[in-house]
């Protein structure tokens, strides 16, 4: 049953894919982009990946739509004609797809038990969560604790994107700005987006942090809690524009904030080799290992959780502040 | 029970992809990815009962907040084109 | 006993909430004019959202879980309506007229009415 509906989803996957290839107006495509992720949402969810699905929901189907939307309002959003034919790239791209398949060949069959990664790691990691860790979400463990290199680089990932695009952009406009043209239509003028937006705007925020702190026990953590609040965000910034969004959280709290997030993780590791253990070795950090595990997952997913918002929202304002420019 | 339910919001979804993909205006396909948004919600909740897991209601919760403001998002944006050029239908 | 009629009940009001989830989702394809398509679409989202989650929380009992269904559909109910009303409004405010001949799909001349 379960097989059934994921081929399902894979095949509207295939079909919005080659929708997205065809269409020559890149606006059609954004919005069948935000399709194609909330599709992927709903096959890591009935592949049993619930914090994948959490993440792509909230950051595909929710923030990159509205910066691939930023960023369409800033160039032109029909495709440029191409001329030359694509004999090449169909050619390199079906000789790969045709190894790729060939390789899985070889793969164990989908949750076969006798597959190698169920000997031996799934069970170790399984027991010792609840030995050293003590909180039933494994994945988070694995993620923050078992695996904190990886994740400490995906944290300095997200920074580096995040000065690229200021970099790119400009971190603030120039000296010499227009006067800001009141668009009468916007939103800021319609009065049920404003009551409902203001409405949800602090259930958003607390939605996020709820997530951010259950992060140890249900599907969560410190990427989807950072989009969701970063979500809740630019909800104001649409409703009461971007000036009013700058003057409740500026753009110095923004860096701030990403380049305080990813300091913060490096940090703890820091601070574990300098009472007495490895890098990213949370037991030392207090008397008792187990709640040292803990802080230590407590206070690095605050870090990832701040990146994460703050690179978010910096990236979204240094795309509406050049697009109020032009 | 709930199979039934999961079939018809997926075969839902599917005509709303077919509106998507053929809508002549702008605002059809808008309404298509507004539908699938809220068709999706519906779906993680069903599955997730049917799972027996009901932790898992975070997901439907999260992308009910999220899909209004990427609605909100397209339509500010939209304006604003249609503010620069005075543009109707598109194909 | 009272069991059984709360499955009996949960069952018909999530068979009804499908039916509308699938009424909508032929009437987003037959309608023949934009406005008239969002009708179709708001219309039965919301129906279906109060259908299936009354029934879901009937099943569920005083769990947790029926706090957040109930949520789940409090946010649904907010959110959808505002965000069908935006999308009319931009659509009528970009100038797309509320015609009924304007579209691909257009009626025939003589319909019986």
């Amino acid at each position: 049953m379960i097989l059934i509906f994921g081929l399902f989803l894979l095949s509207l996957l295939v079909i919005t894919a080659v929708a997205i290839v065809r269409t020559k107006d890149l606006f059609v495509a954004v919005m069948l982009t935000s399709i194609f992720s909330l599709l992927m949402a709903a096959n890591f969810f009935i592949l049993d990946a619930a914090d994948v699905a959490l993440t792509e929901a909230a950051v595909g189907a929710g923030v990159t739509t509205v910066i691939f939307l930023c960023a369409l309002a800033l160039t032109g959003d029909r495709e440029k004609p191409r001329e030359g034919g694509r004999g090449l790239a169909l050619g390199t791209v079906g000789v790969l797809a045709l190894l790729i398949i060939y390789a899985t060949f070889d793969k164990p069959r989908l949750g076969d038990p006798d597959a190698p990664v169920h000997q031996h790691i799934a069970p170790w990691y399984i027991e010792k969560t609840t030995e050293y860790m003590d909180f039933p979400n494994v994945v988070t463990a694995i993620l923050s604790s078992f695996r904190g290199y990886d994740t400490l680089g995906e944290v300095f990932v997200v920074f580096a994107a995040c000065i690229g695009v200021l970099f790119i952009l400009g971190v603030s406009p120039p000296r010499k700005l227009l006067r800001v043209k009141d668009s009468s239509n916007g939103l800021r003028h319609h009065l049920i987006p404003q009551v409902v937006g203001r409405l949800l705007i602090p259930f958003i925020v607390l939605f996020g942090l709820y997530t951010q702190f259950h992060g140890e026990y249900g599907p969560g953590g410190g990427f989807q809690a950072g989009a969701i609040i970063a979500t809740g965000v630019i909800l104001y910034a649409l409703l009461e524009g971007e000036d009013n969004a700058l003057r409740a959280i500026p753009r110095g709290v923004l860096l701030g904030m990403v380049v305080g997030g990813a300091l913060l993780f490096g940090g703890v590791g820091i601070v574990c080799m300098l009472m007495g253990g490895a890098f990213l070795d949370y037991s030392v950090l207090a008397a008792d290992p187990v709640w040292g595990q803990q802080l230590g997952i407590l206070i690095i997913e605050a870090g990832v959780g701040m990146a994460v918002c703050g690179a978010l929202l910096a990236i979204f304002h240094a795309f509406a502040a050049r697009e109020r420019m032009s | 029970m709930y199979v039934v339910v999961s079939v018809a919001i997926l075969v839902t979804m599917v005509l709303a992809l077919v509106r998507a993909l053929k809508g002549p205006t702008v605002y059809d396909r808008v309404l298509a990815v507004n539908v699938f948004g809220t068709k999706t919600v519906l779906l993680l909740a069903v599955i997730a009962f049917l799972y027996g897991r009901p932790d898992f209601l975070d997901l439907a919760l999260a992308y009910a907040l999220i899909n209004m403001v990427g609605i909100l998002a397209v339509l500010e944006f939209f304006q604003n084109r249609s503010q620069r050029t005075p543009k109707g239908e598109d194909d | 006993m009272i069991d059984i009629v709360l499955d009996v009940l949960s069952w018909i009001l999530i068979l009804l909430g499908s039916a509308c989830v699938l009424i909508g989702g032929i009437g987003g394809l037959r309608l023949p004019n934009f406005y008239t398509r969002i009708h179709a679409a708001s219309l039965t989202d919301t129906m279906a959202t109060i259908l299936i989650f009354v029934g879901m929380m009937l099943q569920a009992g005083f769990t947790l879980a029926t706090l957040k269904l109930f949520a789940i559909m409090l946010f649904l109910l907010l959110t959808g309506p505002t965000a069908t009303y935006a999308l009319a409004n931009a659509a009528l405010l970009s100038g797309l007229k509320p015609d009924a001949v304007t579209d691909s799909d257009k009626p025939k001349e003589n319909t019986p009415e």
